[in-house]
């Protein structure tokens, strides 16, 4: 990760402009960053204040894998949220993977013949999202709070309101255990796994440059020829089967397949993206910002539940600051040095191309919704 | 109309000059508007006439020189302060609020009241159709302004300036999109508003309307006012020359390239309602020119046979092949590029750095191992860079620090980086200071030279003149002549984009 | 700016400026053609939930006629009332393009006040409870208005944060405590359940707030400005900051009157149900956008009536009452309640599609004629 530059502070001695511009933008991506492992320390610290287990190796295993399926949920929206759309069905599609998986084994299949319907129902999910979004033309948000009611619904439809608790050992065996004698639960390992696949796709791949590419501009995307309609559809897509692989995972975890699990699991994850750095607007963020900002919120939550006076109360309240903190500060920081400019340089006007607020996306209105 | 030049101007702007870092957009500028009077404003396109609009609307402060109401300096902090002033302006591109009916759209933030505060409908609705009905355009002023035409649009920004009771109406190229018959119904419009002693200053490339209804003109050139003075009293050739101000050959040095084999075979291409069955060939080494009005519908054309846009019918053939309508990345593996007429919108992704602009087109091509490889980036990114001159920072800049001109570099070496056998350009020069002007022409003469095929629309006579070995005219959708380079000049070119002249044949 | 259009400012006919009727009969014709597609399409969505709302209500009838009884209807409209009442608020945040997500947790939380103050003093009037929960409400939505207008925060982001911050507050105030409908004072409990002039008391209160807001937003500037901000927000604000409008003011006040009507349902429910706690009103966020936006409401901002968001809420509430009194499975209620706005917004989407190819159309032909 970027420390601070060397060179940040003394804007006006750098001869070439642009490159002050550079280094601006540079440290305060440093600082987020910087910010957020700050925060972790904190949280670390005041975790083990309150209590003398919150650094042990069992509660560090529990509370992570307690936060596997959020984590999960976070990166397929860490990509769609980086084209500037979003999706708000994730949970439903987890409750609807989950809810599928009890009525299959109810039906007695194997679980390997499961487990591939699962995701495929997910990514079919996704692809009923993706083909309203790029197909019709349909705001992804509208599109998805309506699919949220109605996969959240078939949930409900498929397993009604029983649970089923029987799946078989191996398989919860394996969700509950640890990874090969270390305290790293094995669904985290699986986690990073997808975490690093994500991480290189993102930044490492033309598809990843042309999701930041579409979401900083969707008409110039199309206009260099990338195919954005493809591209949204296919992350959908991925977002629905990853969210199904999400749905197994908890199920396995709890041993319990229902239709009402993971209720509001998507404002957590989309919370997580947020708070990671990656603009609502699209075109910027990094999935080592969303992890980061997952271990926050885990650690949070870990830290406020071992003391039952500090309970859920203050995990809702940081966790909504945070969010608000995430791009209010940044904002706020950009119009202080905007004021500290131009009363230092008189009334030199601003240079041409580079608007005075970082922060606003591609006809980025702030009071606008994506 | 008489004009009485010791009577104190309604606005002015008095020795105004605006530089963005580099470029001096505006130099030591001053024009005078008097009521009843209407005033010209000539000059190319980049010569600093919307920079001198943005100040006289509030858009935009000059860095020295001041803007005048009655005599008086002022400083026009906002569009408010100027309105408030008396001026208004027509733009070219109407800004209205889609969802909500013509009439509220002329009235808003002013709405008419009656009791209990409420909008008095009857009253908002026989004021706008009292507008409406003076300006001689049937429009319902109940029905919502999405679906409207630009032109219809335009009224209803007009509607609006009239309601402001507005002393000075700035109209920039507001008859760009209108049919003959509106024109005439705006210039009764613009002559009544004369009449009742309103000043006004007009901007448009027809110069036939421009000697129609102006009486006072200004031309700019390259910042700078280059001319002041009565209408009558400068011929057409001479104003032309005052705009250009240098011989359009010399500019354009023209090197002969060896035509080749058909590239382009474009066959009535279609897309209803904008423009109808164009037919246009590009062959290796040629370098055609689609001119015409603004409004013509010739972006739309090339964004269609690139597939940005969807066609409705006809075909679109690629080196013998037929392209699939309606996608880019079918035009883009063919061999084809575009360099669109909107860099900031279209052509570049503002947020992201030179060297990721420059590769956006062939992100493939920029693997080692299956991974993007950022020291390929960069090699391509910087070898581009030296192949056209491109001045810049480091490559990781932010491509918005580039100036116009770099910027549009910036675009031809993310499609030149694709080895592609047609260029489409629109507007190359467009918002580009003049050195680097040069510079592009240069560039995509020596393209061409060496065997490209080139589409080039233009809005700028001298370089459709001076670049293209072929123009193909366009006039409200359709293409309405095609001239060799010999047969090619300004009048014939004029005559056809205003549509003087409806067939081909006529002059080929 | 804020002299309002009077007569004609323009110049007289004198001058060249063409007069008389230059209009043939032939276009005369055609315009009020186009008038009537126009008026058709506007109408279409109140008209279109009106008959689904009949169809809904006869059918069910017919196949259990106790539908119909009158106690049965009250039923259903008081079960609607409360979304009713915030989805008025919501419609106002829609149609400015924002959202507010955190309308859900505002009304627990001032259900909760509400309650509580009621309880601990029994003797004040009824009313005051009210108001409190209407202010508790108004200040959350100002400090939602503020963050998006002052502090460039995208709204998705801002009430996100809220729905979390706000609930958390909840919690915090609660303190695992409920308050029970025995702890409230009668008079209270009778507005929930009772009768004005032979109608019940929240259904009065829910129809007059939704014909107020309706009205403001139809005749009065005010409102229209809302519509000419989200209108022009889809093309950068220009057209708004041009017509001088206000527009972070009105956006904050959007919010405000957003919160207050959620503070006001807080006290509704609190009235209705009598018990009250932490989690009250949870997920009604998705509730009441699902019924603004099944009520034509679209998301893009600009567009969309009080009327048709609030017929919305009754469509989706009857439905609700429907499938219980038709004893098809509760758990088939979300999946159509999701599909219904599925269908409602791609329906919007090709109606809109199909009207804009007909006017260009049209245009073009009256282009080419001329």
């Amino acid at each position: 990760m970027s420390t601070i530059s060397p060179t940040a502070p003394a804007p006006d001695r750098t001869p070439a402009a642009p490159r002050t511009e550079d280094s601006i933008v540079k440290t305060i991506l440093g600082r987020w960053e910087t910010l957020i492992v700050g925060l972790i320390v904190v949280v670390f610290i005041i975790g083990a204040g309150i209590s003398s287990e919150f650094l042990t190796g069992d509660s560090l295993t529990t509370g992570s894998s307690d936060f596997t399926e959020y984590a999960i949920l976070a990166l397929p929206l860490t990509l769609i949220i980086a084209t500037g759309e979003i999706d708000l069905s994730v949970a439903s599609v987890l409750a609807l993977s989950s809810a599928l998986m009890g009525y299959l084994w109810n039906q007695g299949l194997p679980m390997e013949a499961i487990l591939p319907i699962c995701i495929l129902a997910g990514a079919l999910c996704g692809l009923i999202n993706g083909w309203l979004v790029t197909g019709l033309g349909l705001p992804s948000l509208a599109v998805t709070i309506g699919t949220m009611a109605l996969f959240r619904g078939l949930a409900y439809v498929i397993l009604g309101d029983e649970s089923v608790t029987d799946f078989p050992t191996n398989y919860t065996d394996w969700a509950f255990g640890n990874f090969a004698g270390t305290v790293i639960p094995n669904t985290i390992v699986l986690f990073l796994v997808l975490a690093a696949i994500f991480a290189v796709v993102l930044h490492r791949t033309p598809f990843g440059r042309a999701i930041f590419a579409i979401g900083a501009n969707k008409e110039a995307a199309r206009f260099s020829g990338l195919r954005v309609n493809r591209i949204q559809l296919r992350l959908f897509i991925l977002s629905g089967a990853i969210a199904a692989l999400a749905g197994i995972l908890l199920t396995l975890r709890n041993s319990t397949a229902a239709g009402n699990v993971g209720d509001g699991f998507e404002l957590t994850a989309i919370a997580a993206v947020v708070l990671g750095g990656v603009s609502i607007f699209g075109g910027t963020g990094t999935i080592g910002g969303v992890i980061l900002a997952l271990i926050l919120l885990g650690a949070i939550q870990k830290a406020l539940n071992l003391d039952p006076d500090i309970n859920t109360a203050w995990v809702n309240i940081v966790t909504g600051i945070l969010l608000v903190g995430s791009v209010l500060g940044p904002n706020i920081a950009a119009r202080v040095r905007e004021a500290r400019r131009i009363s230092t340089r008189g009334t030199r006007p601003p240079r041409p191309g580079r608007s005075a607020a970082p922060q606003s996306g591609p006809g980025g209105e702030g009071n606008t919704n994506a | 109309m008489s004009t009485d030049a010791t009577t104190t101007p309604l606005v002015a702007l008095d020795g105004a000059s605006r530089s963005f870092g580099a470029v001096h957009a505006l130099k030591n500028a001053s024009l005078a508007l008097r009521a009843g009077e209407v005033r010209a404003l000539m000059g190319e396109n980049g010569a600093g006439k919307s920079t001198l609009v943005k100040i006289l609307t509030g858009v935009d402060r000059p860095n020295s020189g001041s803007v005048l109401v009655d005599g008086e300096p002022v400083v026009f902090h906002s569009t408010a302060d100027s309105r408030d002033a008396g001026v208004a302006v027509i733009l070219q591109e109407p800004t209205l609020f889609p969802d909500l009916s013509v009439a509220e759209n002329v009235v808003m933030g002013r709405h008419p009241k009656r009791s209990f505060g409420r909008i008095d409908r009857p009253a908002m609705k026989q004021t706008v159709q009292g507008l409406l009905d003076r300006l001689g355009v049937d429009l319902d002023p109940d029905r919502p302004v999405q679906g409207l035409s630009i032109a219809d649009q335009q009224i209803v920004e007009i509607a609006k300036a009239m309601s402001f009771d507005a002393r000075v109406l700035i109209m920039d190229e507001p008859t760009a999109a209108l049919s003959g018959r509106e024109v005439d119904r705006l210039f009764g419009v613009v002559r009544a508003l004369q009449a009742r002693g309103a000043a006004v200053l007009f901007i448009s490339h027809r110069l036939e309307e421009v000697y129609e209804i102006a009486t006072v003109v200004t031309v700019m050139r390259d910042g700078e006012v280059v001319h002041d003075g009565p209408l009558s009293e400068l011929p057409e050739d001479e104003l032309v020359r005052r705009m250009v101000g240098r011989d359009v050959n010399q500019l354009f040095p023209k090197t002969p390239a060896t035509i080749g084999d058909v590239v382009l075979d474009v066959k009535g291409l279609s897309r209803e309602g904008v423009f109808y069955d164009v037919d246009l060939q590009v062959r290796a080494g040629e370098i055609v020119a689609l001119a015409g009005l603004v409004g013509a519908g010739r972006s739309e054309v090339v964004q269609a046979i690139f597939g940005v846009d969807q066609a409705t019918e006809g075909t679109v053939n690629m080196l013998g092949h037929d392209l699939p309508l309606g996608k880019p990345t079918a035009a883009v593996a063919a061999g084809m590029a575009l360099v669109p007429e909107d860099r900031r919108q279209q052509g570049l992704v503002m947020d992201m750095s030179i060297g990721q602009n420059a590769t956006l087109a062939r992100l493939g091509d920029m693997r080692s191992r299956g991974l993007l490889s950022p020291k390929r980036e960069r090699a391509e990114a910087s070898q581009w860079g030296e192949r056209l001159q491109l001045k810049y920072g480091k490559l990781s800049d932010p491509v918005g620090t580039l100036s116009g001109g770099n910027q549009q570099k910036v675009v031809l070496a993310k499609w030149l980086g694709t080895e592609p056998r047609l260029l489409i350009i629109d507007e190359p020069t467009r918002g580009i200071d003049v050195g680097t002007k040069a510079e592009v022409h240069r560039i995509i003469n020596e393209l061409a030279g060496q065997g490209l095929a080139v589409l080039m629309v233009s809005s700028e006579l001298p370089e459709v003149l001076g670049m293209a070995d072929r123009v193909l005219v366009m006039f409200e959708g359709r293409v309405t002549a095609e001239l060799t380079r010999a047969e090619a000049n300004e009048e014939r070119v004029v005559r056809a984009a205003t549509g003087r002249t409806a067939v081909t044949e006529e002059i080929a | 700016m804020s002299t309002p259009v009077t007569t004609p400012a323009a110049p007289g006919p004198g001058g060249s400026a063409p007069s008389g009727p230059t209009v043939e009969p032939e276009e005369a014709e055609r315009v009020s053609a186009g008038r009537r597609v126009v008026d058709r399409l506007i109408r279409a969505r109140e008209l279109g939930l009106i008959v689904v709302l009949i169809a809904i209500v006869a059918i069910t009838g017919a196949i259990e006629p106790n539908f119909l009884d009158a106690d049965s209807l009250k039923q259903t409209v008081l079960n609607v009332a409360i979304i009713a009442v915030m989805t008025a608020g919501m419609t106002l945040v829609i149609v400015t393009r924002n959202i507010d997500l955190s309308v859900g947790s505002i009304l627990g939380l001032s259900a909760f006040l509400c309650g509580d103050f009621l309880t601990k003093n029994p003797s004040v009037p009824w009313i005051v409870g009210v108001l409190i929960a209407i202010l508790i409400g108004a200040a959350c939505g100002l400090l939602n208005g503020v963050l998006v207008t002052w502090g460039r925060v995208p709204a998705l982001v801002v009430t996100l944060g809220t729905m979390y911050a706000l609930r958390g507050v909840a919690f915090l105030v609660t303190g695992g405590r409920q308050i029970n409908a025995e702890d409230l004072p009668d008079s209270f409990l009778k507005v929930g359940s009772g009768d004005l002039l032979g109608v019940p008391t929240l259904i009065v209160l829910a129809v007059v707030v939704i014909v107020l807001f309706w009205f403001i937003t139809r005749d009065y500037a005010w409102g229209r400005q809302l519509y000419a901000i989200g209108s022009s927000g889809r093309s950068g604000g220009q057209a708004a900051k041009l017509a001088g409008l206000k527009s972070d003011r009105r956006v904050t006040q959007a919010f405000v009157i957003s919160g207050a009507l959620a503070g006001l349902g807080g006290a509704m429910y609190a009235a209705r149900y009598g018990t009250v706690d932490a989690t009250g009103g949870q997920g009604y966020e998705l509730r009441v956008i699902g019924a603004a936006v099944v009520g034509g409401v679209a998301i893009a901002g600009g567009s969309g009536t009080v009327f048709g968001a609030a017929l919305g809420a009754v469509v989706l509430g009857t439905i609700q009452t429907a499938l219980i009194v038709l004893k098809i499975d509760d758990f088939w209620q979300q999946a159509i309640v999701g599909l219904l706005i599925i269908v409602a917004i791609s329906l919007d989407r090709l109606i809109t599609n199909q009207s804009e190819a007909l006017l260009r159309q049209r245009s073009a032909r009256r282009r080419t004629a001329a």
